[in-house]
């Protein structure tokens, strides 16, 4: 279990990685090396070139924007963002959720870009994404893109953009005043990549009844899933049976460890149990 | 291209080391073939195991999933560090030995290491973060009771 | 006082706390090459051509061989079985013409690092055609080859009138019953280091374990050299649990290519590799008819069983099949039983044993019988399995049936008395109101027991060779092994104390072929029994010769001599430290020669023709997350009688970690495949051990009521009375826990299948 040869380049800027990355044939950025190196070491990444984003200074800030929103690059170690008085503040889901991505000692290494670049369907910091209405910052040799999460999340461990770009930067809109939120995840062991996961926010209106509803799923589908059904059914006076049935419709992928009805039955439970937690713990605004 | 050598200074348990190393070195490899410190130990090589668990300056990881190359710089620590140079043993493995917290002794510096950062980083820890932090290492023989034991009595009460 | 019974620490310790320990991979000899295994990728297929051009052209490689390279070398024997033709389904050390598991040596490459042999072993391409898998041992048999079909044995046991028995019975109980596939994996994966010394024509593999010996004249064999010519050595172990240490393909292609080669060979299995290449255990399958009496007692059983075998016969032969056939009735009195074992092949991995084979599968489906007639019945569950028991009056208590080739005679044991003491430990009474509380407020808990009867301490013998140095250091040479558990540390206790000096002062030399002519190795919890007795008698015979020696140089009658903290004293106080006694035995001393052998040395033996039989109970408390389907373990109580415990701590220790091990079969591990026989549990991510997060709160009573009267010390093994009854137990809290209606019928209980227990409950 040694990893294939590849040729080893450790650029100092962001130009100089996205000029490696589109001129080198097969070329692949490595960023914490927590999803990477196992891949390499079992040889299910072959890369003739390996392009570490370690040494690029400037790519792991957290900053909060006169909106309040985080931008956080994306070289930002879990563990740091873990520990960020800002990410405390602004998106609590978040730091619920790294609680609970591998263990500590995967999150000294592991960053948040190259978790939404995996963009393994049951991680949890894409499902974060998801559930805040991220929008992911791209660089390539044409410059810097915008991309809504829910576009760049598309397809099975495939994000949408090119082999030359790079992810730099993810900026997160700050929790709505008086929000609740929840993040909670089903593993057989402790530290173990989650069968299902759920994600929710509640945002209350004036009065304390909920504005707004947002419900992301991971382990249900090939990317982080929305459910629009379930989060009509919360607004206003919420429907707390109506919003978990939703998750019946659900079709995740069926696989020989996992079958398809275990995963959607815990979507529902874990879903049920995370909007009694999220309710609690929402205000007004 | 692989024949490529790159390199590689850092400095492991306090002295300067200087390697020469194919891109595709793991740490951990670098560590036991290259400077013959293997008391680090290789359990899966992808990053379940915690067996090769060292300190890169002050933090605990995976060496398996830590490339030679990017140590360029850093300060690694390893189990051979931890006694005094006179030999005598670390008051954690010191605990280790007096609560039987190894039988085969193959887990044992991927524990050692993770006690070690958990000690410097918060020696009054509460019990519950003691397990959740142990939980990210397997031992195979032990049931880790003598494990959990042995970081429990070097924890300021 | 004596240091046996006493927990004194570890001997084995400081090397391993400093990282200086010597494991396989730790060991390098200069020039040495790397060796690389390609393997199969199908379950089944016609092999019909191996492509190592590739290979062999990348710089660096320096051999490649496939089938053809070894066919002069016979495939891997098995030790003694009494069945016969099992031999046309030994491992071929490379696959010819057919592959019959994904994880099959099909070539090797030998390259100059180990990064490179395993590019090169990228590089060859196996030409596969295709054939069904055979995954289901209950499924009928199939062909193996054109001569030989998939059941290459029926094990057949019995005695009583069985049939009669059926025919008297107040009740029939029908039970299918099945235990997952999991195994060892110990932490450290398998390593093999071979090299040839030309200028004293001697082959050295390192990097061994468990049964050197054995091993090191069947590589002689098997490549037509002298036992005495080839040397195998353990340096530390990193976990045996019955997987480590059987002589496997690897170990044979390492051996071969440093004589071909001439160069040092080493092999380190990657972990992935080990999941599918090394031992897999326990898949078993059970139809169990039981016949019972009005009072719940047991009339009569007939066991018939499916054995997984794998894809070949291996080192063990059909020992695990023949250990679930031979001691499935632990602890119960049972007038008439019949086993009829399946043992078949199938186009998995090959299985052999895990920690308490065979009982670990027997005494869940014994257990979950109990548990049945207890509900058939309406009976108490822990009064049907008291009514059953063997009772003390009839110990040493003969059933009429062998197991490893020898007569299952129970040698002792109180069963009713640490019932008893295990019940009133946990809490049992006080636990089941608590039960019934929470029950009415709608929560699904329940408690599960499971009694058993290990066995220990096989033989037929075992010898060690203890001699004093000058400097008063001991060194105790046996051919027992160690994989980790503390061998060293138990064996200087019981020559420390049979001579009369500090236990720190014994080295023990373990697993080295050179330092002593034969050895059993380690395994089958028989090191503390035979190698200890073995040392105990040394011990004995080594201080009466000090104490004839010292009663010449100290001018007192031999009798009137003590030996205390390695000294030996005359009562009135002149006293002589015992390094000076083995010099006064130095070659060419006038009391050597007067004794005819020089030093201070001598050989213990010692020999036994029937196992001990330590026996212990598991109580279990779980609560059921009725929405998950999770297990949570909430209590659990191993209470375990060793006879006599050398090591206290060591013995708990085992204990602790064998229930681990256990509770791993029990609710997390298995080896599972997809439907062409491609095994899904590749990983250590996907292949589920315990940490320390699953582990419930563990209490354990170890006692010593019922020391064997076979061995000089009252030992029984203790190495798998931790493991043996956690799926019973486990099952049986479950089982509770959803009404008692026999539900749980499988091992692992995993929680999707929980869930499904409920719902069938709900419906
Ligand atoms: S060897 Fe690195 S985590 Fe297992
Ligand atoms: S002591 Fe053997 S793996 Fe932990």
């Amino acid at each position: 279990m040694k990893p294939p040869p590849f040729a080893y380049h450790d650029p100092s800027t962001l130009e100089e990685a996205i000029s490696l990355l589109s001129t080198l044939p097969n070329a692949r950025p490595l960023a914490g090396g927590q999803s990477m190196m196992p891949m390499l070491n079992m040889r299910f990444a072959q890369p003739d070139h390996l392009v570490d984003l370690n040494r690029i200074a400037g790519l792991d800030g957290v900053t909060v924007e006169p909106d309040g929103a985080l931008t956080i690059g994306a070289m930002a170690r879990q563990r740091v963002l873990e520990q960020h008085p800002e990410v405390a503040r602004r998106c609590p889901l978040m730091v619920e959720a790294l609680a609970q991505v591998g263990h500590r000692q995967t999150r000294n290494r592991g960053t948040i870009g190259g978790s939404l670049c995996h963009l393994d369907p049951a991680a949890e910091l894409p499902l974060v994404a998801a559930a805040m209405e991220a929008v992911v910052r791209v660089a390539g040799p044409n410059g810097q893109r915008d991309i809504a999460f829910a576009d760049f999340a598309q397809g099975y461990m495939t994000p949408e953009m090119e082999p030359e770009e790079l992810l730099v930067a993810v900026r997160i809109p700050a929790q709505p005043a008086g929000a609740g939120h929840c993040f909670l995840e089903y593993a057989r062991r402790h530290g173990d990549f989650a069968i299902a996961s759920v994600a929710v926010m509640l945002v209350p209106d004036a009065v304390g009844r909920i504005a707004e509803a947002r419900v992301a799923l991971g382990g249900v589908g090939a990317v982080p899933l929305r459910l629009p059904e379930a989060e009509a059914a919360l607004r206003g006076a919420p429907d707390v049976s109506r919003a978990v049935a939703a998750t019946k419709t659900l079709e995740p992928m069926e696989d020989a460890l996992v079958p398809a009805w275990y995963r959607r039955h815990l979507a529902g439970v874990l879903l049920g149990r995370a909007l009694v937690i999220a309710q609690s713990r929402m205000g007004r605004a | 291209m692989s024949d490529v050598l790159h390199r590689v200074r850092m400095t492991v348990n306090a002295r300067a080391a200087t390697i020469a190393v194919e891109a595709r070195r793991t740490l951990a490899e670098a560590l036991r073939e290259d400077l013959g410190l293997t008391g680090t130990h290789l359990g899966c090589e992808h990053g379940v195991c915690g067996a090769c668990t060292v300190l890169m300056d002050g933090a605990p990881v995976r060496a398996c999933l830590v490339l030679a190359v990017q140590a360029e710089g850093a300060a690694i620590r390893t189990v051979e560090g931890l006694a005094a140079p006179d030999g005598t043993l670390h008051p954690l493995q010191q605990a280790f030995a007096d609560h039987h917290a190894l039988q085969c002794g193959y887990c044992t510096p991927g524990f050692l290491m993770l006690a070690m950062a958990m000690l410097e980083e918060n020696p009054a820890m509460e019990e519950a973060e003691m397990v959740e932090r142990l939980s990210s290492n397997l031992c195979r023989c032990t049931g880790y009771a003598g494990i959990l034991a042995a970081v429990r009595s070097v924890m300021r009460r | 006082m004596s240091v046996i019974g006493r927990s004194v620490p570890r001997l084995e310790d400081p090397p391993l706390l400093r990282g200086e320990g010597a494991f396989a991979a730790d060991i390098s000899f200069p020039r040495q090459l790397h060796m690389r295994v390609v393997r199969a990728e199908m379950a089944h297929a016609r092999l019909l051509a191996v492509d190592v051009s590739a290979a062999l052209a990348l710089p660096g490689v320096v051999a490649v061989w496939t089938g053809e390279d070894v066919a002069t070398i016979p495939p891997i024997p098995f030790r003694a079985t009494k069945l016969k033709g099992l031999e046309p389904y030994c491992q071929p050390i490379l696959a010819r013409g057919r592959v019959r598991y994904v994880g099959e040596p099909v070539a090797v490459v030998f390259a100059e690092n180990a990064a490179l042999a395993e590019d090169a072993a990228d590089l060859v391409v196996a030409d596969l055609e295709e054939l069904p898998a055979l995954l289901d041992a209950a499924a009928p048999p199939r062909d193996f080859d054109a001569t030989h079909a998939t059941e290459p044995a029926i094990l057949r046991k019995s005695y009583g009138d069985v049939e009669a028995g059926f025919a008297a019975a107040h009740a029939v109980l029908d039970l299918d019953l099945s235990i997952g596939r999991h195994s060892g994996v110990p932490l450290e994966t398998r390593g093999a280091i071979a090299r040839y010394d030309a200028a004293s024509d001697t082959l050295e593999l390192h990097g061994t374990a468990k049964k050197q010996h054995w091993n090191r004249d069947e590589i002689a064999r098997l490549l037509g050299r002298s036992p005495t010519s080839v040397h195998l050595f353990e340096g530390h172990v990193g976990g045996g649990f019955g997987v480590r240490g059987e002589l496997y393909p690897e170990d044979l292609l390492v051996c071969l290519a440093a004589l071909r080669l001439r160069r040092p060979v080493k092999w380190i299995e990657d972990r992935r590799e080990h999941l599918v290449a090394t031992n897999h255990s326990r898949q078993q399958r059970h139809r169990l008819r039981a016949a019972v009496d009005a009072e719940g007692r047991l009339i009569a059983i007939d066991n018939v069983f499916f054995h997984d075998q794998g894809a070949y016969v291996r080192t063990h032969g059909a020992r695990v099949a023949d250990m679930s056939a031979g001691l499935l009735l632990g602890p119960y009195a049972v007038p008439a039983y019949r086993a009829t074992g399946h043992f078949r092949l199938t186009n998995k991995t090959p299985a052999a044993t895990y920690r308490a084979p065979g009982r670990y599968e027997g005494t869940f489906v014994r257990e979950r019988l109990m548990d049945a007639i207890a509900a058939r019945l309406g009976l108490d569950r822990v009064e049907v399995r008291r009514r059953n028991f063997v009772p003390v009056s009839a110990m040493p208590f003969t059933r009429p049936l062998d197991a490893l080739g020898t007569d299952v005679v129970l040698d002792s044991g109180d069963y009713a008395l640490l019932l008893d003491k295990a019940l009133a430990r946990f809490g049992w009474e006080a636990r089941q109101a608590d039960i019934a509380r929470r029950r009415a407020a709608g929560e699904s808990v329940g408690l599960g027991l499971g009694f058993f009867v290990e066995k220990s301490g096989l033989g037929p013998s075992d010898g060690v060779r203890m001699s004093v140095d000058p400097t008063g250091v001991v060194e105790l040479v046996t051919g027992a092994a160690s994989v980790g558990q503390g061998v060293e540390t138990a064996l200087a206790q019981i020559a420390a104390d049979a001579l009369g000096v500090d236990y720190r002062c014994v080295r023990v030399v373990r697993g080295q072929t050179n330092r002593i002519e034969f050895g059993s190795g380690a395994h089958a919890s028989r090191v503390t029994v035979m190698s200890g007795s073995a040392t105990h008698l040394a011990g004995l015979a080594l201080r009466d010769l000090a104490l004839g020696t010292a009663a010449t140089l100290l001018q007192a009658p031999k009798e009137s001599l003590t030996i205390v903290d390695g000294m030996v004293c005359r009562a009135d106080g002149p006293a002589l430290p015992i390094g000076e006694v083995a010099r006064a035995l130095a070659a060419g001393t006038k009391l050597s020669r007067e004794r005819a052998v020089p030093g201070l040395t001598t050989e213990g033996w010692f020999h036994s023709d029937h196992m001990t039989y330590p026996y212990g109970v598991h109580l279990a408390q779980v609560a059921l997350d009725r929405m998950t389907g999770a297990v949570a373990v909430e209590h659990y109580l191993v209470a375990y009688d060793v006879g006599r415990a050398v090591n206290p701590k060591l013995v708990e220790g085992q204990i602790i970690g064998g229930f681990a091990q256990g509770l791993g079969g029990a609710l997390f591990e298995e080896f599972r495949y997809d439907e062409r026989g491609q095994p899904l549990s590749t990983t250590l991510a996907d292949y589920l051990m315990p940490t320390i997060a699953e582990m419930p709160p563990l209490d354990v009573l170890v006692t010593e009521d019922a020391p064997s009267p076979l061995n000089p010390l009252g030992v029984k093994g203790a190495g798998e009375g931790g493991t043996n009854a956690v799926g019973a137990a486990i099952a049986s809290a479950i089982d509770d826990a959803l009404g008692n209606k026999g539900l749980v019928t499988r091992l692992p209980v995993t929680p999707r299948e929980v869930l499904r227990l409920l719902g069938e409950i709900e419906a």
